[in-house]
């Protein structure tokens, strides 16, 4: 596959390690009352869905950036890509705003 | 032998004779040649036997779509079984022998199977070899085994090197006949980007092998004219002898180039072949079509060829099967084929042709609505029945027969993404669909359906317009000549009715009865219909038989061929030779080799190595007289726990931590806290995975406020740095911290042992205080060394010893080792490998990756109180699931034998003292055994439930596997200085 | 001065250099080098540090730069690596360091890599070879991190007949040796 790395354009996806459903990205408070059962979740309960997905990619062989890649899980089809380090930047603010 | 069968013309060099053998017998032929042209040319039909019934056969066709003429080529380490003889090009001194045959191929002992063909059909082995189970193993499959297979393997290393590559283009062309040709002229002219393969070593394909494909001239001085233009432009790379085999994601290709196959051997130090990875932004298949056979009685004799083969074999090779050929046919195409052997003075007694309305050839008589229906000849065809429209039977003599049931486009490379066919009534073949096309390719020329010359020329002009269209890049198409444009007329006629041991797939001896059967037994779906025969499988993977088979199935069910489905490709196109996968990736080459920065020293002192990943780490320095490991490990041991002792241990893992935020960021990374480490202070740190479990342990030196150096275990050290990039990016997005490993920009030596310090006052230049007061236990600093050589020095100890490490820039690295080694001469200083170094950690209860090892928590470890409630960390949630916090739950405990001359075995299990030796009585596992020379003993580490308050208790280690049992007793995991006075002093 | 000999990458006391063909492929051991990588929100004011310092451009995605005794590469978003002479500036590290102070994390990185330079008329031939980065495309400047030989590599091209690579420094014998047989491959 390829993938189009948002600053280096197009990059072999072996160059890459996956890593799997980016909700990870949105780790649960720590000391939130429910924190077991929201870790239990966040580690455990991922959608494994046979179409659109969200998932993280590591360009070991590049840059090391982390990158968000929305692919089509049965036709490998790459809808988006993005760095994860905006991606979280974003999340988390969208946290303290709430 | 004499070139008997040998015509005029060709695009042979009859200059540059070549000597080459076939089952030992010498033979000539001519530059040009494949070795299944010049057998041809010689005289010689029979080339192979098949795989089940050991059927005589000769060469069917003159391409990779070859079922029958497999032969070993080579011999020695080179030998390659299974090559195919009709691409296999002549070179002189070539030396090729049939297979599957025994003693000889015209005498062969297995032969047998074909008169018990009644019980060896479809289905033969799943019905027979059921029981009794037990003979499965020992007597069925071994017997099935030596009869199996086709050619054998040298069973040597291949003295060849191979390469592999990468290579990038607008335009990815498969096939260099007239589609590709058109196509490439275009693009190329067009300043694209254009890579064009050929499996063939001539371009052409169809041009090269027909008389009157273009119009004002000939197909061979118009592929010479094109392709001298194309090989003129900088932007066109010709690759002959190449073979697209895989089509992968987002237009990523595999393509091997046989770069020495043509040689007999490769020029010293270049590739026999290379495989690349070719990333295009578009391919155009422009891979032609493979001529289909018809099945009647008897049709696989030595002599019955493909009729688009006799073609290529006459025009461009030069060459007849024999001298005297009749057609059997369905189609126009085939009379071609006739008209070129009498133009060439071969006698064609008739052309046998199934439709009433077929046309009239001069110089021979068409015998119109007629089949054959039976042939002889038991080595080499010498007769065929035909049975005449007015339904009698005439025999007609002739040595080869040319057949042609239509052509079937080539479809490989458009199924590879599960691509799907779809039929094509007008031309009654399947065609690629527009669905499942991998993803930028085109398919053109009669690969798409487009059989007359002309229309693949105009084709593939016109896709690489459209290709490159689609790319931004504006292209006309390239003028070409005029071409033949027949329309394809053809009936549709698969199988002579009646006909039973009629063969659809030559390479598996798949017949129409076969077929049949399945059909009996419900087997007809098309993938059961495979399974159930082998139809389509082995080296040719079907080209010539799938459809066949498919058409017969059709009609026993009464369906539409459509209906009853298609068949689709896989990788590779063709067989890949495992070495060109391998590339130069081979022997000791296989994965890189990392090598410490004392590497060269430790040579010099006759080190042992162990691959530890891919470092090469010093196991132990044997000494003279030394017989054993052991010797040297204890003397190691006890040396360096005596004096002093140097170990190299530049291999674990350095990341660099910088940032305001560093110290938060450890906080996070490790289970324990690091914000209020003061600078110039290390400390032990434990990685925990998000679940809880601990992954990996190290130190974290803090030189400076907002600068940290965390070391990793050797085997975790990309691991970790992965998951700390993971939290700084993902996890933590506005913390300013900043990463870079540099683990191998330092050389690392420990230095252990109560002289540690003296040595080290030697090498340390003397304005650096390193006294217990100034530089106590956990201290780390920026120092000089040497007189003046930046260095680092950490008071950390894995040994359990007063130590120290010291961290030099890696080219000083091996300077520092024999600064050490001289400066410790009066210490008697003693290099130590890994071997001492994990009976030193044994010895101090360290953990390592044996303790580590995916399922042990901090709590396991007796480390439950490192992590901190105080703070997030990873890890830190889960580590408190009630589950993990059970009081009998794994303690690391150390243990020694009762009886101090027992030895304990690693990997054992641990048993109350009485009770049964089951997985439900189980108290735990050992991780890591050592003998210790310092307590004279066998000693080891382990898990043993709630073992943190079972100290003093006695209990069995067994290994049921080996039958040992040895009674031990639970003792602190600290074997020696329990108190960690040593490490202080 | 202190009185450690250095060896090379390759264990020896010299530089190694070996013509195959058309191509030399030579060891260098006579630059050091450091990484910059800014501070959060840094970037720009690391840019104009960098180049009152040395002259350097900080250079974009997948370039390189090179002014007086001073070389650049991108390595990553906001991360560059720096190169200069061994002998006038093996200090490099700490001699950025002072002047982009807490604006940057500067880390030591010159015994982190070996570096060879290969040069020839066939250096795309040898190069498609060993790591799949689109070298025939890129122009002197270019600067990519790829792999070749299953090891993670800088390539920067120089010129257009030459380009560096930057590989892990215990691996040196294993980047070599595949260099070699690559450059015997296109000989």
């Amino acid at each position: 596959m390829i993938i189009n790395h948002p600053l280096l354009g197009p990059r072999d996806a072996q160059e890459f390690t996956y890593l799997g459903d980016a909700t990870l990205i949105n780790r649960p408070d720590w000391q939130s009352e429910n924190a077991l059962n929201a870790f239990h979740d966040y580690l455990y309960l991922r959608d494994n869905p046979a179409g659109e997905h969200r998932e993280l990619w590591y360009h070991e062989q590049g840059d090391r950036s982390w990158l968000v890649v929305t692919r089509n899980t049965m036709t490998h089809e790459i809808l988006n890509v993005e760095l994860a380090h905006d991606v979280a930047k974003a999340a988390a603010a969208e946290r303290s705003a709430q | 032998m004499t070139n008997g069968n040998r015509l005029n013309g060709g695009l042979i060099d009859r200059s540059t004779n070549l000597n080459f053998k076939f089952d030992g017998k010498n033979f000539s032929g001519f530059q040009g040649d494949t070795l299944a042209s010049a057998l041809m040319a010689n005289g010689v039909r029979l080339m192979g036997r098949s795989f089940k019934y050991h059927r005589p056969r000769g060469v069917l066709t003159a391409g990779s779509e070859e079922p029958n003429a497999l032969v070993e080529l080579r011999s020695g380490g080179r030998q390659e079984p299974n090559t195919r003889a009709t691409v296999a090009e002549l070179y002189d001194g070539l030396s090729a022998n049939s297979q599957n045959r025994w003693p000889s191929l015209e005498r062969d002992f297995m032969a047998i199977n074909d008169r018990f063909s009644n019980f060896l059909t479809a289905g033969f082995y799943y019905k027979t070899f059921m029981w009794p189970k037990a003979f499965w193993e020992k007597l069925y499959e071994p017997v099935i085994r030596k009869a199996a297979g086709l050619g054998s393997l040298t069973g040597e290393d291949d003295p060849d090197a191979y390469d592999k590559g990468f290579l990038h283009c607008d335009l990815l062309i498969v096939g260099a006949g007239p589609a590709g040709l058109a196509a490439a002229l275009t693009a190329g002219r067009a300043g694209a980007q254009v890579i064009l393969a050929e499996e063939d070593f001539h371009l052409g394909g169809r041009l090269i092998a027909e008389t009157g494909a273009l119009a004002d001239v000939s197909g061979a001085d118009w592929v010479a004219q094109t392709q001298a233009e194309l090989a003129g432009m900088g932007n066109v790379r010709l690759m002959p002898r190449t073979t697209v085999f895989g089509a992968y994601d987002h237009g990523i290709y595999g393509a091997v180039e046989r770069n020495a196959d043509h040689l007999a051997m490769p020029a010293e130090g270049k590739p026999r072949q290379t495989l690349w990875r070719i990333y295009s932004k578009r391919a155009l298949i422009t891979t032609g079509a493979i001529e289909r056979p018809i099945a009647f009685e008897n049709n696989d004799r030595p002599g019955i060829m493909l009729a688009g083969a006799v073609r290529a074999y006459v025009n461009r090779w030069a060459t007849t099967p024999a001298q005297s050929l009749v057609v059997f046919a369905n189609n126009d195409d085939a009379h071609q084929t006739a008209r070129d052997l009498i133009a060439q003075g071969v006698k064609v007694p008739a052309i046998v042709d199934t439709r009433p309305d077929a046309p009239d050839v001069e110089g021979t008589e068409v015998l119109k609505g007629a089949e054959i229906i039976n042939t002889s000849g038991r080595l080499g065809l010498t007769s065929v029945q035909v049975r005449t429209d007015k339904g009698f039977t005439r025999d007609l003599h002739c040595e080869a027969l040319a057949m042609s049931g239509g052509w079937n486009p080539n479809l490989g490379l458009t199924c590879h993404q599960r691509g799907r066919p779809v039929w094509n009534a007008d031309i009654h073949a399947f065609v690629p669909g527009e669905e499942g096309l991998p993803v930028g390719q085109i398919v053109a020329g009669a690969a798409k359906g487009d059989l007359t010359t002309d229309a693949a020329l105009q084709g593939g002009a016109n896709a690489a317009v459209t290709a490159l269209s689609d790319l931004g890049i504006t292209a006309t198409p390239a003028d070409l000549p005029a071409a033949q444009d027949a329309p394809v007329s053809l009936s549709p006629f698969w199988h002579v009715k009646g006909a039973k041991r009629a063969w659809l797939d030559y390479q598996n001896d798949v017949t129409v009865k076969d077929v049949k059967l399945a059909h009996q037994e419900n087997f007809t779906s098309v993938e059961h219909l495979k399974r159930y025969t082998t139809l389509g499988m082995a080296t040719d993977q079907g080209k010539t038989s799938n459809v066949g088979a498919l058409a017969v199935m059709a009609e026993l069910t009464g369906k539409s061929i459509p209906e009853t489905g298609s068949t689709i490709f896989r990788p590779p196109y063709t067989p890949v030779a495992m070495g060109a996968l391998a590339g130069r990736a081979v022997g000791k080459e296989f994965h890189p080799t990392r090598l410490t920065p004392s590497h060269k020293w430790a040579e010099e002192q006759g080190a042992v190595f162990l691959e530890v990943g891919n470092w090469l780490r010093a196991q132990w320095f044997p000494r003279k007289g030394e017989t054993h490991w052991r010797q040297s490990v204890n003397r190691e041991v006890l040396q360096t726990r005596n004096s002093v002792g140097v170990c190299d241990v530049t291999t674990l893992g350095k990341i660099d931590v910088q940032g305001a935020d560093a110290a938060a960021f450890l906080n996070m990374i490790y289970a324990n806290g690091f914000a209020k480490l003061p600078v110039g202070k290390v400390r032990y740190g434990l990685m925990l995975r998000e679940d809880g479990v601990a992954y990996d342990d190290g130190t974290a030196a803090r030189l400076a406020e907002d600068h940290f150096v965390v070391t990793t275990t050797t085997a975790n050290a990309v691991l970790v740095y992965r998951n700390m990039e993971f939290v700084r990016q993902c996890l933590c997005p506005n913390m300013d911290v900043q990463l870079i490993s540099t683990t191998e920009a330092w050389a690392q030596y420990a230095v252990a042992g109560p002289n540690s310090r003296k040595l080290l006052q030697k090498i340390v230049d003397p304005e650096f205080d390193i006294s217990n007061e100034a530089f106590p236990f956990m201290a780390c600093g920026e120092i000089t060394v040497c007189g003046g050589l930046r260095a680092r020095l950490f008071r950390i100890s894995f040994s359990g010893e007063l130590a120290y490490e010291i961290a030099v820039p890696t080219r000083y690295g091996d300077g520092l080792m024999r600064a050490l080694m001289e400066a410790g001469e009066e210490f008697d200083v003693v290099p130590y490998g890994t071997e001492a170094l994990g009976v030193m950690r044994i010895e101090k209860g360290h953990a390592t990756g044996n303790e580590l090892n995916g399922t042990t928590t901090a709590l396991n470890l007796g480390l439950g109180r490192m992590v901190s409630t105080k703070k997030d960390c990873i890890g830190n949630v889960l580590s408190r699931r009630e589950g993990m916090n059970t009081p009998d739950a794994l303690a690391l405990v150390g243990l020694k034998p009762v009886d101090a001359k027992d030895t304990l075995p690693a990997g054992g299990h641990l048993m109350n003292l009485t009770g049964p030796v089951d997985a439900a009585h189980d108290q735990g596992y050992v991780t890591s055994t050592a003998y210790s020379p310092i307590l004279n003993s066998s000693i080891a580490l382990g898990y043993v439930k709630g073992g943190f308050d079972r100290k003093g208790e006695q209990l069995r280690l067994v290994n049921p596997l080996e039958g040992q049992e040895v009674l031990v007793e639970i003792v602190s995991a600290h074997f020696v200085d329990p108190e960690g006075e040593k490490l202080r002093a | 001065m202190h009185k450690l000999k250095p060896i090379t990458p390759l264990g020896s006391d010299t530089p190694r250099q070996d013509v195959i063909g058309t191509i030399t492929i030579t060891e260098v051991v006579d630059q050091a080098l450091a990484s910059v990588a800014a501070r959060t929100d840094q970037g720009a004011t690391v840019r104009d540090a960098m180049s009152d310092k040395t002259g350097l451009a900080l250079p974009d995605v997948g370039k390189s730069a090179e002014v007086g005794p001073y070389s650049a590469f991108w390595m990553g978003p906001d991360q560059w690596m720096i190169t200069a002479a061994h002998d006038s500036h093996e200090l490099l590290a700490a001699e950025l360091k002072s002047s982009l102070g807490d604006k940057a994390s500067v880390v030591e990185q010159t015994d982190g890599w070996c570096r060879f330079d290969v040069a020839g008329a066939a250096l795309c031939d040898l190069f498609e070879r060993l790591c799949n980065a689109p070298v025939r495309t890129m122009k002197p400047g270019a600067a990519i991190r790829t792999t070749a030989e299953h090891l993670g590599v800088f390539l920067q091209r120089l010129a257009d007949d030459r380009i560096a690579v930057f590989g892990p420094r215990s691996s040196a014998g294993s980047l070599h040796h595949g260099l070699v047989a690559a450059a015997r491959s296109v000989a």
